[in-house]
């Protein structure tokens, strides 16, 4: 499955729209290195416990949107965006979306 | 006497903790900006846009999303600064070189991603930043930013 942001896919041409996929995931982010990201806190810099977690969560977020594509037989996603939001304190909402379409290489 | 046992009490901790602060974070601030300039001057071959569309021409077969994401944290001095510079108001620095340095950690990761996966070009890029500390004077500032695009492969 090819993902991209851009509204076409290059080398290939859009046949049909599938219809918009998404997908999400909420972590929370004080388990464990809560106390890590606390004491790091003082001294500020990067937070890379953080960094790995929304970095996972946001590929879990991508995972669910193409298997919703797939469900669709879609052979790509175009215009993908992301998006985060703190729902709570202490928790991310990371969500994926885009456009599900039906690919053809041209000249193939 | 006790009085000033109480005093250091009251105020010794929030002192070492801003002066740690100060001492620690300036010089996380300044290895972190070297090791960016070093970056990016080894990614300076690779070409990023947020134009939409590969350029005319541009011999790509296909696309892959590619993306670098960072969480940053304000250290304990910059808060107190940030506080208390709320107060009259205006330009708050510390924090806005806190969210450059993300930004450009974010594009760095995204280039490197992108070169690993054999590409050069990085098409429609768009950052995000999300506030993911809490709300109020308790918990410090942290943000994500995530920068993604599409690398043109082929």
């Amino acid at each position: 499955m090819i993902i991209v942001n851009t509204e076409t896919v290059p080398g290939h041409e859009i046949t049909a729209l599938c219809g918009l996929v998404q997908g999400n995931t909420i972590r929370a982010k004080h388990v464990g290195r809560d106390i890590a990201a606390g004491l790091k806190n003082l001294v500020g810099g990067e937070l890379k416990g953080y960094t790995e977690l929304l970095t996972e969560a946001r590929r879990e977020a991508v995972e669910r949107m193409m298997a919703q594509a797939q469900q669709l037989g879609a052979d790509a996603i175009v215009n993908v965006r992301f998006s985060t939001s703190a729902v709570t304190q202490g928790a991310a909402e990371l969500y994926a979306y885009g456009t599900a379409v039906k690919l053809q290489r041209i000249g193939a | 006497m006790e009085a000033i046992v109480g005093l250091l009490c009251n105020c010794g901790l929030p002192l070492f903790l801003a002066a740690l602060g100060l001492v620690v974070g300036k010089s996380v601030e300044y290895s972190h900006l070297r090791s960016l300039a070093q970056r990016e001057e080894a990614l300076r071959s690779m070409i990023a846009t947020n134009l939409r569309r590969a350029p005319a021409g541009h011999p790509a077969t296909s696309g892959r999303l590619v993306s670098g994401s960072v969480v940053i944290g304000s250290d304990y001095f910059k808060t107190l600064v940030a506080g208390l510079k709320k107060l009259i108001g205006g330009e708050i620095r510390s924090y806005e070189r806190m969210l450059e340095r993300a930004r450009r950690e974010a594009l760095c990761r995204m280039l490197e991603s992108a070169r690993a996966q054999g590409a050069t070009t990085v098409v429609n890029v768009r950052y995000e930043t999300s506030n993911i500390g809490g709300i109020g004077s308790k918990s410090p500032p942290m943000a994500e930013v995530v920068a993604y695009g599409t690398a043109l492969i082929g």
